[in-house]
């Protein structure tokens, strides 16, 4: 056994791409191995990545495949002797198999007799196999962007390969890729250990020999250490904690080989600009770190992460020069607040017109008449103590105007929070700022819905306007493009109506756009996708059960989503796979029934059931109908479902006992009615025969 | 107060290079690694990469070595010189080096030694910046390079000009040398870096003494004073004048000698292509350019530029055809 390493040295790779890349040159790398029978029985893969690296650690590898033997069949014995010597196909055949012609033996199959041999293949070595195949799988490996750069362009990568590392324990593996031919040298840290080559004597060594040389090679070692140095740092400010930022730690995470945390200030005058502002500016253009007190307002500090390790003096240089960076930053916000200042959101509005939302679809002003209708139309829908009406409409009439505003054009993803913030200042009521601030949330599917209901309202009517004019020009997402980010869209709309407390359906939200015809049918078979989506992802529901719900065609999204959770409830309860089963069958009795040009009717003579199996079936099953009914009325779908796993006795019974296809045609049809009418009254929670059952 | 480390008193560091001291040492040391020091170019461009020593050098196969300051023209970002950080028009130091070498990254390192910056000192990230104008038909790949938190340099490595497949692929430093003058000499205005200083009196020029009347008056034309019916006229002038040559260039017979052939002035047409680049700039910041317009003028430039680039290649090989050479 042995332990096999590469890394591949390149210039700094974007750090949104990392984590993905060095997955994927682990798994490459694990699927040559086994493929190439390379793999010991224990073997492990670990990876590693920083800005100027990705490596793969395979340990328990084989130096060398086993051989192997494989049967050949050659040519009929009659074309192999002649006159009892082998003839040239005889020793060609002995050739090919790597054997000598009187080790050939004889079969017979259902052709005749033929020459046979078992071939013996040595394994090939480790080193050959990985410096052939390897380079494939570099090659391979999917970047978002990447580049050419040598002349001649002979490959493409996301950067530079600037050196390839490869050995199999103390032995270089000689791959070459990229114009580099791997060695056993690696490099350090560009400037706390400078361009000295580093030797890697041990496959093993690699992580030790880079941690000398500065480099942190193990991604999780990193992280480990920024969140400790930021919990350090913010102990010199009493009371005080950094934010929580995940994508921020994971950013800087992969923007550096060896992490320390600088803690900087800031003038308190700036905390009079509003807080969103302060925290875009130092999160989504300087990678800093706010920091908050107690009652988690924020504090005139900030934390940056620096790929370095400073002494004192150079520590002051490098706060010094992060401050005043920051302070002309916030500068300019400054100014971009006050001057907006001078033009309220009301005048703005008008100003929309030259800003253009699609060009088929007109600028924001004819957007924002749009909304405003929309909303009114959905407003309709709901009581008058349900929500403000005229708040939503002046929210409506105002949320776009933030476009128009320097802030917004610096700071684009502050669009709506800047309307809300300015909205608040000019002195709109919160129903109305609210609403504004939060109507293009939710971003994503972690991002929560608007909190208010002028605000999930406003946020539906901006979502669907835009699904319903980009379907209505054929615009819609098509495999993996959806450059108008319509999906996100109808997932916020169906996390909105899901996670809301909103009376709409699915129906009255498309239809409040006025979208009919064709265009109305693809938005809402749009939904029903979104909606699935929404069920299994966010909601983690079965497939099965998804399935079984979505059969039914719902359109209440939270009356869905009330009835996965009942099925998905009892779906592991006995009584309830019996009776899932037992609806199958009854499905597939019908249906063979059916396609051989069978009727099958509701309304068939009962009295033709004598049976006292079917007799109670049918009674038991009318009884429990009506019972199921109100349930489903009420919402109670985990009554409904109790109830209906009480039938299955009779339906145990039944198919003991009755034979529904008999010859008697008149009893065969009213055998066939009765099923039908129990599928028909029971599926209407869920099509249960949807529903897998294990085994 | 906060156990915070004093932030108003600036640490130790080296005196920092006035703003000319910096322009040469860049030019020394590029100068000193083969690069040809090419003086800025003369006609309004909006960046660096505009002067055909870069848009039309990185065509085609011929290796360059090139450096030069490029002062540059953003109208839009003009602020009558009251903005301590945002200028009309500021100064860019540009590196070409095509095919771009191996120690590209190393070579960008020494040059920042080179001016007086320490790199123990300073916290320097390659942050992803991937170039484009598509106006130029031109993007590239590369970094912000990031020192301290500030942005310092841009660079890329070009992969289309044009609107055409480059090989060999050029590296190019774009060097913004006010901020970096500015950062170095840690003042917060622009205006009060020193851009000279007298070796035997010590008296003292600011970047202020010598460009904020430039910033004033030419904001003031920017956004006040530009006549915008005229400024239309000038732009479909020089636009028609631009397409006539790109014609006329296409129009050349098979059999054109080699004389005609160099003498066809495809470089005057880019000139014109430029001055309809600046022009657009203007009539932009003067507001004159509604939204649904924009995006038309902008195809027109864009047919300008990526024109003379495609005009400028055909020239090239077909005077290597005529030298017998081979075609590029």
């Amino acid at each position: 056994m042995a332990d096999f390493l590469l890394e591949i040295g390149l210039e700094e790779v974007p750090a949104r791409m990392l984590a993905g890349a060095e997955a994927e040159l682990a798994r490459r790398t694990e699927d040559l191995l086994r493929r190439e029978r390379l793999l010991g029985e224990e073997f492990a893969v670990e990876s590693y990545s920083t800005p100027r690296r990705l490596a793969v650690l395979v340990r328990g590898v084989l130096q060398k495949q086993a051989d192997t033997e494989e049967e050949l069949l050659g040519p009929p014995v009659k074309a192999a002797y002649r006159d009892g010597k082998p003839t040239a196909a005889a020793e060609a055949f002995a050739k090919k198999a790597g054997v000598a012609v009187d080790e050939l033996r004889t079969v017979t199959n259902a052709k005749g007799e033929y020459l046979a041999a078992t071939a013996k293949r040595a394994g090939r070595d480790f080193a050959a196999i990985v410096a052939e195949e390897l380079p494939n799988e570099i090659a391979s490996i999917y970047w978002a962007k990447n580049m050419y750069w040598r002349p001649g362009k002979p490959e493409r990568f996301v950067r530079p390969v600037q050196w390839l590392l490869a050995m199999l324990d103390g032995e270089v593996v000689p791959l070459e890729w990229g114009g580099r031919t791997a060695s056993n040298v690696t490099y350090g840290h560009r400037v706390l250990h400078g361009s000295a080559p580093v030797t890697v004597h041990q496959s093993n060594d690699y992580i030790s020999r880079l941690n000398d040389a500065k480099v942190m090679a193990k991604v999780e070692e990193r992280r480990h250490r920024i969140r400790k140095a930021l919990d350090h740092a913010c102990r010199a400010v009493p009371d005080a904690r950094w934010r929580e930022d995940h994508p921020l730690v994971d950013k800087v995470t992969h923007m550096t080989e060896w992490p320390s945390v600088i803690l900087g200030s800031f003038e308190p005058q700036y905390l009079r600009l509003p807080e969103e502002v302060l925290v875009t500016v130092m999160r989504d253009h300087q990678n800093y770190f706010a920091m908050e007190g107690k009652d988690g307002k924020l504090l005139p500090y900030f934390l940056a992460v620096l790929n370095t390790e400073p002494d004192a003096n150079a520590e002051g240089i490098i706060r010094h020069g992060n401050e005043r960076v920051l302070r002309a930053r916030f500068n300019d916000a400054a100014f971009f607040y006050d001057f907006d200042q001078r033009t309220p959101l009301r005048e703005r509005v008008t100003l929309l017109e030259n800003i253009t939302f699609q060009k088929d679809l007109g600028s924001y002003a004819a957007k924002t008449v749009r909304i405003r209708a929309v909303a009114e139309r959905l407003a309709a829908h709901m009581s008058a103590a349900a929500l403000d009406r005229e708040a939503l409409d002046t929210a409506a009439q105002l949320c776009k105007a933030d476009l128009t505003t320097d802030m917004v054009k610096e700071f684009t993803e502050l669009q709506g929070i800047v309307g809300g913030l300015y909205a608040r200042a000019q002195g709109y009521s919160a129903a109305v700022t609210d609403a504004i601030y939060a109507h293009y949330q939710p971003v994503g599917m972690e991002d929560a819905i608007p909190p208010t209901v002028e605000g999930q309202v406003l946020a539906l009517a901006d979502k669907i306007d835009t699904i319903a004019g980009m379907f209505g020009l054929g615009l819609q997402p098509t495999g993996s493009k959806d450059p108008f980010a319509l999906r996100r869209a109808a997932n916020g709309i169906v996390k909105i109506l899901a996670e809301g407390g909103l009376p709409l359906t699915l129906s009255q939200v498309v239809d409040a756009t006025g979208s009919a015809g064709a265009n109305r049918i693809s938005v809402r078979t749009f939904f029903a996708e979104r909606l699935e989506s929404y069920l299994r992802e966010v909601r983690g529901a079965a497939y099965d059960v998804v399935k079984a719900v979505l059969s039914t065609a719902p359109d209440d999204v939270r009356d869905a989503l009330a009835r996965v959770d009942a099925v998905a409830q009892v779906r592991g309860s006995d009584d309830f796979l019996a009776i899932a089963a037992a609806f199958k069958r009854m499905k597939n009795i019908l249906e063979q029934a059916r396609a051989k040009g069978e009727r099958v009717l509701l309304d068939v003579d009962s009295s033709l059931l004598t049976e006292p199996a079917e007799r109670t079936l049918a009674d038991e099953s009318a009884r429990r109908a009506t019972r199921v009914a109100q349930l489903r009325e009420q919402g109670n779908y985990a009554g409904a479902l109790a109830t209906i796993a009480e039938l299955r006795p009779a339906i145990d019974v039944f198919f003991e006992k009755v034979m529904v296809m008999v010859t008697d045609a008149a009893l065969r049809r009213a055998r066939l009615g009765l099923l039908a009418r129990v599928l028909g009254d029971f599926n209407q929670v869920a099509d249960f025969s949807e529903i897998v059952i294990a085994g | 107060m906060p156990a915070v480390a004093d932030s108003t008193r600036p640490p130790q560091r080296t005196a920092a290079m006035t703003f000319q001291e910096t322009l040469f040492a860049l030019q020394r040391f590029w100068a000193e690694r083969g690069c040809v020091l090419q003086q800025p170019y003369d006609i309004e461009v909006g960046a660096g990469t505009m002067s055909p020593d870069t848009f039309l050098r990185v065509l085609g196969p011929k290796p360059v070595r090139i450096a030069y300051a490029q002062p540059s023209r953003r109208p839009a970002d003009g602020r009558y010189g009251e903005n301590p950080n945002r200028l009309y028009k500021h100064t860019q130091f540009q590196v070409i080096l095509k095919p771009s070498p191996a120690n590209i990254q190393d070579l960008y390192l020494q040059s920042l030694q080179a001016i007086g910056i320490t790199l123990a000192d300073h916290d320097i990230k390659f942050e992803e910046d991937n170039w484009e104008w598509p106006v130029g038909g031109a993007w590239g790949v590369g970094w912000q390079v990031m020192m301290d938190g500030q942005e310092i340099t841009q660079f890329t490595y070009f992969q289309q000009c044009g609107g055409l497949d480059l090989d060999p692929i050029s590296g190019e430093i774009t060097y913004g040398l006010e901020r970096l003058t500015q950062f170095l000499q840690d003042v917060d205005s622009i205006y009060d870096m020193v851009w000279a200083r007298d070796s035997d009196t010590g008296a003292v020029t600011t970047y202020g003494d010598i460009r904020l009347p430039e910033e004033q008056q030419l904001s003031a034309y920017s956004f006040d004073y530009a006549d915008t019916t005229r400024l239309w006229e000038h732009l479909g002038a020089y636009e028609a004048e631009c397409l006539a040559l790109l014609q006329g260039q296409r129009s050349l017979p098979d059999d054109a000698g080699e004389t005609q052939l160099r003498r066809f002035p495809v470089l005057g047409a880019y000139e014109l292509a430029l001055k309809c680049s600046h022009l657009f700039n203007l009539l932009d910041a003067r507001g004159a350019i509604s939204v649904t317009e924009r995006v038309g003028v902008m195809a027109r430039i864009r047919t300008l530029i990526v024109g003379v680039a495609k005009a400028y290649a055909a020239q090239g090989e077909r005077i290597a055809a005529l030298s017998g050479k081979v075609a590029a």
